[in-house]
């Protein structure tokens, strides 16, 4: 493998490249400040493999290698609008390939050129943030990243969420977030500045806008650079996997040892990036990860943004996707109770064919989806809150952070004079499939929205759903639970001084 | 940055000749974990970060699919066929013993041959040229099993009542007499689960073979010494071949005090075979699956008491999921026991443990090691005859405490000498306004319609020492070189806790050296043989011990050879920060050490220590198990939503009694770390085992650990100041280790509170745990409906 340092040939490479005719055949990105090619590429290779195998950079470390404890996080650099965004990833479920383009920083980047320690270290150091030490490099990455992000120190509440996808044993955190704060004392070093504009203009080199393409005897390895490419190649290889973020895709490698044939990776095509409103909808690409989606989304309806907040975590939410929520179709998805609750549509797309479809129909049966071969989720439209609209979204689950949903119950209701005039109300959790709670919902359309009409409701949930048990929740709690949120929403909805939040913006309650 | 809150210096309790030097030490200044800074850059070496010997081989169990089965048949040519495989190994390759029980019950084969007994249990090894290649091809074996009856929870395993190792009975008097004399009695049962360690670093041993058959091994271990035997007793060969060392741990928790013997005894297997090193590292998913865990009991208690409230007598029988084998589950529920009267005397008392044999993986050492068990249960049935009475659960507790000179002997015929729960509990009470916030959040919850939030104040007293006396015996080895630096080993291993910190403070203070000058090695049974587990909170006492032993008779000879040397007398040599002062003149500590050196004198030692006044009979149930207890309380707030049952901390005051501390900024992150482990085991930790006997919460996904978020929103520890160990401790300072992790009691009980609410604090909760938020709206319907039914 070619290794160039940053100043000498990164430029002329990709010089050389567009000269070439047809998809580049190689990966190309910054390991800290020195620019890495790789060629010959086992498509299911992750970062974390390949960092403490072959770049012999162990301060990475695994810990669960599901994406879950945060010991692998490293740093993944990207130009956003003429900046550089630092976002805190998962190594271990992160595939090598999507590392295209991007500046990969890991715990060995941090020192300062003089050798001492960054500010996040020493603050880490200082506040005694480290027992055994295993988990320490990951969050030194996430508080990393977070430097970088927020230019004053966060809120407690923030830096829960910053944190929550970083376990640690030993602390019980307490001296974690002290060292946060410590971090702002410290002072950051280096802000936006020569090195930046460096690793910008670097990072710009390596964006060619050309398809990629790479086979090995391992299996091949694609990120088309647009729509169309990307619908041609799934057209040619309607067997692909398609891969977004890989938080569901990557467990399929590191625990199930399914080889990866091919893989087509989303996060390369522009088309798919964008976010696109209308006076009455908001149109979202497959491709746009829930970090970039989440305050828009939150603005438009609370509850939902409210939902991403407790969605995976930070490193989960700066790789995953809606698309690939809604396209894997998992019974506990999080985003798509909430789609079906607000009677989203979900576009699809096969070579130039495109279709549409109310979300709830894309959703057939468990593990089985309305996606042909060779056909992809290319966008998902929501409608914006009309007047006399009120959308609620609860999450329950074992822990409020960084877990997967028991039940998730979504609603949206339409009130006129105290009297349901319309109500979507879906649920994760309760059945093979994110499904529609209608009967329900006829219990409540036309009524007075009173505890009468409430009781009814609740009732009519077992002729909606027949959930099972499993290590998350038995059925009969399930049902409890899906009967007392609707409790929840009756409450927040007609009796605003009651306090029905345990945690978030408990104020999103009566808002 | 941190509050001090403690007075900064925990001067030696023996009078010595530099006790009273107005300089400032190099010790006196704040100190960090001593790899601090090599944990934040990502420089500190765990096993898998080290260099890997070239030819290496990856090992990698297979696993069985039974519960309980015969093994009929077992095919291992698609494992031995799999691309990479260079070995596989089955109980019949192993030239020594075929056993790795660590309590000599030889119950626990290294590989099962005919029999399995938990899903998961390996049945073979493969050894590969990579991880990936022996991974895969552990799963390729086509075993034919014929299964049997296998009872997997307390429940199922009661009426054929199989135990894994010999009950205790802990009585005094006549309990069933006295509780049907009392004025009142009432009979419960506590259901309290597992839970499972989560140490980050998983499981790993890496070996290498020597000469003459020899093998040196990496491994993850709180227990060298025991991987040692264990390996050379598994490998046929002596002790004396088999060196173990480890230089860290990615965490441990008990977790790693028997079961990382497993993977060390293979990876030296494969070693001894095909004489190339060979490294076993597991999957986090397969970790969970075949390492044991906390104990999760059934306490089923019965208590007559007066009309006070105060405690006439006690019966309580502590069942508990062993597993399939013994490991440690003697020596842990029999500690359940020690602590089933937490801080509470029992006139009349009968306790007893039910260690039965079960289908699952066998349980193991877990910060504590049955001890909280055994607190929930005692800290049960004061909530229930605080109920019984209508009177606060604080004031039952008051009322029921060890007092100083009478009321004052424990179940076990140990006097309770140093007791300090009823003042520290009274100025926790105070500094938290438990009162005034009780009162508040009453009246506060009358009004509120679906969050009720709820406090509890409860106090913890922990028996320190290894309750097998024979294993409160720690050595050091201590070498000073030319140059003045010095080389610091002792039988302790470091797991996160700072043991290594606070020992190099110990040789620091007594050398008066700055602490880098002083580098504490790697933990190496070639360096410090026949050690015991770090383990029983008793790392810092013993080894602390030990190395000042060792550094005194370093000094001794110093200070005669200088006495000599330079013709002054010994009681005008005196120690000073880096320096040492000889008659009128002082020198460098290195010139000191340079002059000895040139005359001859021995500048390395060894450091042994035993614990005193311990003594055990477990017949008889009777002695003194302990050195000294530690103590604290917690007083926790939370809140809870009773529509779906989720509850989250909103506050939380400890305060702890670590005598004088020998480092308080490690001994606060010990109290913070401790509390939120043992509130994760009460709430959100739950296990959960299918009915095949497949654990499914095998993965952070599935397994809940505390996040950052479920820390307490307001969280103020302090350590309990003017103090110190009544014992002759290493400066009179107390263990840290396990107490704190049952402050987080206090947190299941705040939930009790809330819970209560519900009935309005008519009827005792009887909340178990883990009070995930299914079993806290399970309760609140119980609850509901017993109020309604009344």
């Amino acid at each position: 493998m070619p290794s160039n340092t940053l100043q000498g040939q990164g430029n002329a490479g990709a010089a050389a490249d567009v000269r070439a005719s047809g998809p580049r055949t190689s990966i190309r990105f910054l390991l800290g400040r020195e620019a890495r090619e790789i060629r010959d590429l086992d498509p299911g290779l992750t970062v974390l493999d390949w960092l403490r195998g072959e770049a012999r950079r162990t301060g990475t470390k695994e810990g669960c290698n599901e994406g879950d404890c945060g010991a692998c996080t490293v740093v993944v650099v990207r130009p956003e609008d003429d900046r550089l965004s630092y976002r805190a990833v998962n190594s271990c479920i992160q595939f090598m390939g999507t590392l295209d383009g991007c500046q990969l920083l890991t715990v060995e980047d941090l020192r300062q050129k003089d050798g001492s320690l960054h500010a996040v270290q020493q603050a880490m150091v200082d506040g005694h943030g480290s027992q055994c030490g295993f988990c320490t490099p990951g969050f030194v990455m996430s508080i990393f990243a977070m430097a970088k992000t927020y230019p004053a120190c966060p809120s407690d509440d923030e830096i829960n969420d910053i944190l929550a996808g970083n376990l640690c044993r030993c602390t019980g955190y307490a001296p974690i977030v002290r060292a946060v704060k410590h971090v702002y004392d410290l002072g950051l070093p280096e802000e936006f500045g020569a090195e930046d504009r460096t690793i910008l203009a670097a990072l710009g080199a390596l964006d060619d806008g050309r398809d990629v393409e790479l086979a090995g005897v391992n299996g091949a390895f694609h990120a088309p650079a647009s729509a169309d490419s990307f619908a041609a190649t799934l057209l040619r290889h309607p067997e692909a996997t398609i891969v977004s973020g890989s938080t569901d895709v990557g467990l399929w490698a590191t625990k199930q040892f399914r080889r990866m044939d091919r893989l087509v990776w989303v996060g390369r095509v522009r088309e798919l990036d964008r976010i696109e409103e209308t006076p009455d909808t908001i149109e979202v690409g497959a491709g746009v990860t829930y970090s970039r989606l989440a305050a828009r989304l939150g603005d438009l309806y609370p509850d939902f943004g409210e939902v991403l907040r407790r969605l995976g975590s930070v490193q989960v939410r700066n790789i995953g996707t809606m698309g690939g929520n809604v396209a894997n179709g998992s019974p506990i998805g999080d985003s798509p109770p909430c789609l079906i609750a607000l009677d989203a549509t979900l576009h699809l797309r096969c070579g130039a064919e495109r279709r549409a479809m109310p979300i709830e129909r894309f959703f057939l049966a468990y593990g089985k989806q309305d996606r042909r071969p060779g056909e992809f989720v290319e966008g998902i439209s929501l409608p914006k809150p009309r007047p006399g609209e009120r959308f609620r979204a609860y999450k329950v689950s074992k822990r409020f952070d960084q877990d997967i949903s028991a039940v998730l119950g979504a609603y949206r209701l339409r009130l006129e004079d105290g009297v349901v005039r319309d109500a979507r109300i879906a649920y994760g959790g309760m059945a093979a499939t994110p499904k529609r709670a209608t009967a329900a919902e006829q219990a409540l359309i036309g009524r007075h929205w009173d505890e009468v009409a409430l009781a009814e409701a609740q009732e009519a949930l077992a002729h909606d759903f027949t959930p099972l048990s499993d290590m998350r929740a038995s059925a009969s709690y399930r049902m409890a639970v899906a009967r007392n949120l609707l409790e929840r929403l009756l409450v927040e909805t007609t009796q605003e001084t009651i306090e029905t939040r345990l945690v978030g913006q408990r104020s999103l309650a009566h808002a | 940055m941190l509050d001090r809150t403690q007075a900064p210096l925990p001067e030696p309790h023996n009078p010595d000749p530099y006790a009273n030097d107005t300089q400032e030490g190099a010790i006196k200044v704040p100190m960090r974990h001593d790899s601090a800074h090599k944990h934040v850059s990502g420089e500190a070496q765990y096993i898998d970060d080290l260099p890997e010997p070239s030819g290496m081989l990856h090992v990698y169990p297979g696993l069985g699919q039974r519960a309980h089965a015969r093994i009929l048949g077992l095919d291992l040519e698609e494992v031995r066929r799999a691309p990479g495989v260079v070995l596989v190994i089955t109980g019949q390759d192993i030239p020594g013993h075929n056993q790795i029980s660590p309590t000599n019950k030889h119950d626990e084969p290294l590989l099962a041959t005919d029999l399995v007994e938990f899903m998961g249990q390996p049945i073979f090894a493969v050894a590969a040229t990579s991880r990936q290649a022996a991974r895969e091809a552990a799963r390729l074996a086509i075993v034919t099993y014929e299964d049997l009856p296998a009872v997997f929870d307390v429940d199922a395993a009661r009426p054929e009542g199989r135990l894994v190792t010999e009950p205790m009975v802990l009585r005094r008097g006549d309990a069933q007499g006295a509780i049907e004399a009392s004025p009142r009695r009432l009979a419960g049962r506590m259901v309290v689960g597992g839970q499972d360690h989560f140490y980050l670093e998983g499981q790993i041993a890496l070996a290498e073979p020597g000469e003459d058959g020899d093998v040196r091994i990496w491994s993850s271990t709180q227990h060298p010494s025991e991987t040692q035997h264990l390996v050379s007793h598994v490998l046929g060969v002596p002790n004396h071949a088999v060196l173990v060392e480890v230089r860290r741990m990615g965490g441990a928790f008990g977790g790693k005090e028997t079961q990382a013997n497993m993977f060390a005894c293979l990876a030296a297997l494969v070693a001894q075979k095909t004489g190339r090193a060979a490294k076993l590292r597991l999957d986090r998913d397969d970790d969970m699956a075949i390492t044991g865990k906390r104990h999760d009991f059934v306490l089923d208690y019965e208590v007559g008491f007066d009309d006070d409230g105060r405690i006439r007598a006690v019966e309580m029988e502590a069942a508990a999921r062993c597993g399939f084998s013994a490991d440690l589950s003697g020596p842990v529920t029999d500690r359940a026991l020690f602590h089933a009267d937490n801080c509470y005397f029992y006139p009349d008392v009968r306790l007893s443990s039910l260690p039965l044999k079960t289908h699952t993986v066998s349980n193991t050492a877990f910060r504590g090691f049955g001890g909280p068990q055994g607190m929930v249960g005692g800290e049960r049935i004061l909530d229930e005859i605080a109920f019984a009475l209508g009177i606060d659960p604080l004031e039952a507790r008051k009322r029921n405490f060890y007092l100083q000179d009478e009321r004052n002997v424990t179940p076990y015929g140990q006097v309770v000498e140093d007791n300090i729960v009823a003042e520290l509990v009274q100025r926790l009470e105070a500094d938290c306004d438990y009162a005034g916030r009780k009162a508040a959040i009453r009246a506060a919850n009358a009004k509120s319609r679906v969050i009720r939030r709820g406090i509890a104040l409860t106090p913890v007293k922990f028996g320190i020492s290894f309750t097998a006396t024979h294993y409160n015996q720690a050595g050091a080895l201590v070498h000073i070189y030319n140059d003045g630096s010095v080389h610091l080993n002792h039988g302790g291993t470091e797991m996160g806790q700072g043991l290594f910190a606070k020992v190099a403070r110990v040789v620091a203070e007594e050398l008066q050296l700055d602490l880098d000058r002083i580098k504490v090695l790697a933990t190496s049974t070639g360096k410090v043989p026949n050690t015991s587990a770090t383990a029983a909170s008793s790392g810092a006492d013993l080894n602390g011990k030990a190395a000042q032993a060792a550094v005194r008779k370093l000094k001794a000879r110093l200070t005669a050879f200088a006495s000599k040397h330079w013709s002054v007398p010994e009681d005008q040599i005196v120690f000073l920060p880096n320096r040492v002062r000889v008659g009128a003149e002082e020198i460098a500590f290195r010139t000191l050490i340079k002059q000895a050196y040139m005359a001859r004198v021995s500048l390395s030692a060894t450091g042994f220590y035993k614990t005193p006044k311990i003594h055990w009979d477990r017949d008889k149930g009777f002695g003194r198990p302990f050195f000294y207890y530690a103590y604290g309380a917690a007083c926790s707030e939370v809140a809870v939503d009773t529509l779906t049952g989720e509850n989250r901390i909103e506050r939380v005051d400890i305060l702890h009694d670590v005598g004088r501390s020998l480092h308080p900024e490690i001994d606060i992150g010990q109290i913070e770390g401790g509390f939120v482990q043992g509130a994760g085991w009460l709430t959100t930790e739950e296990l959960v085992w299918d009915a095949k006997g497949r654990l499914r919460t095998h993965a952070p996904s599935t397994y809940k650990i505390p996040a950052c978020g479920d820390r307490p929103r307001i969280f103020n520890v302090r350590l309990l100041d003017g103090v110190e160990n009544r014992e002759d401790t290493i400066f009179r300072s107390k263990a840290v280790g396990e107490p704190p992790f049952m402050l987080g009691i206090s947190v299941l009980h705040a939930i009790s509170d809330a819970v209560a609410s519900v009935a309005d604090y008519r009827i005792c909760p009887r909340l178990d745990a883990p009070a995930t938020p299914e079993c806290v709206l399970t309760t609140i319907e119980r609850l509901r409906r017993e109020a309604q039914g009344s």
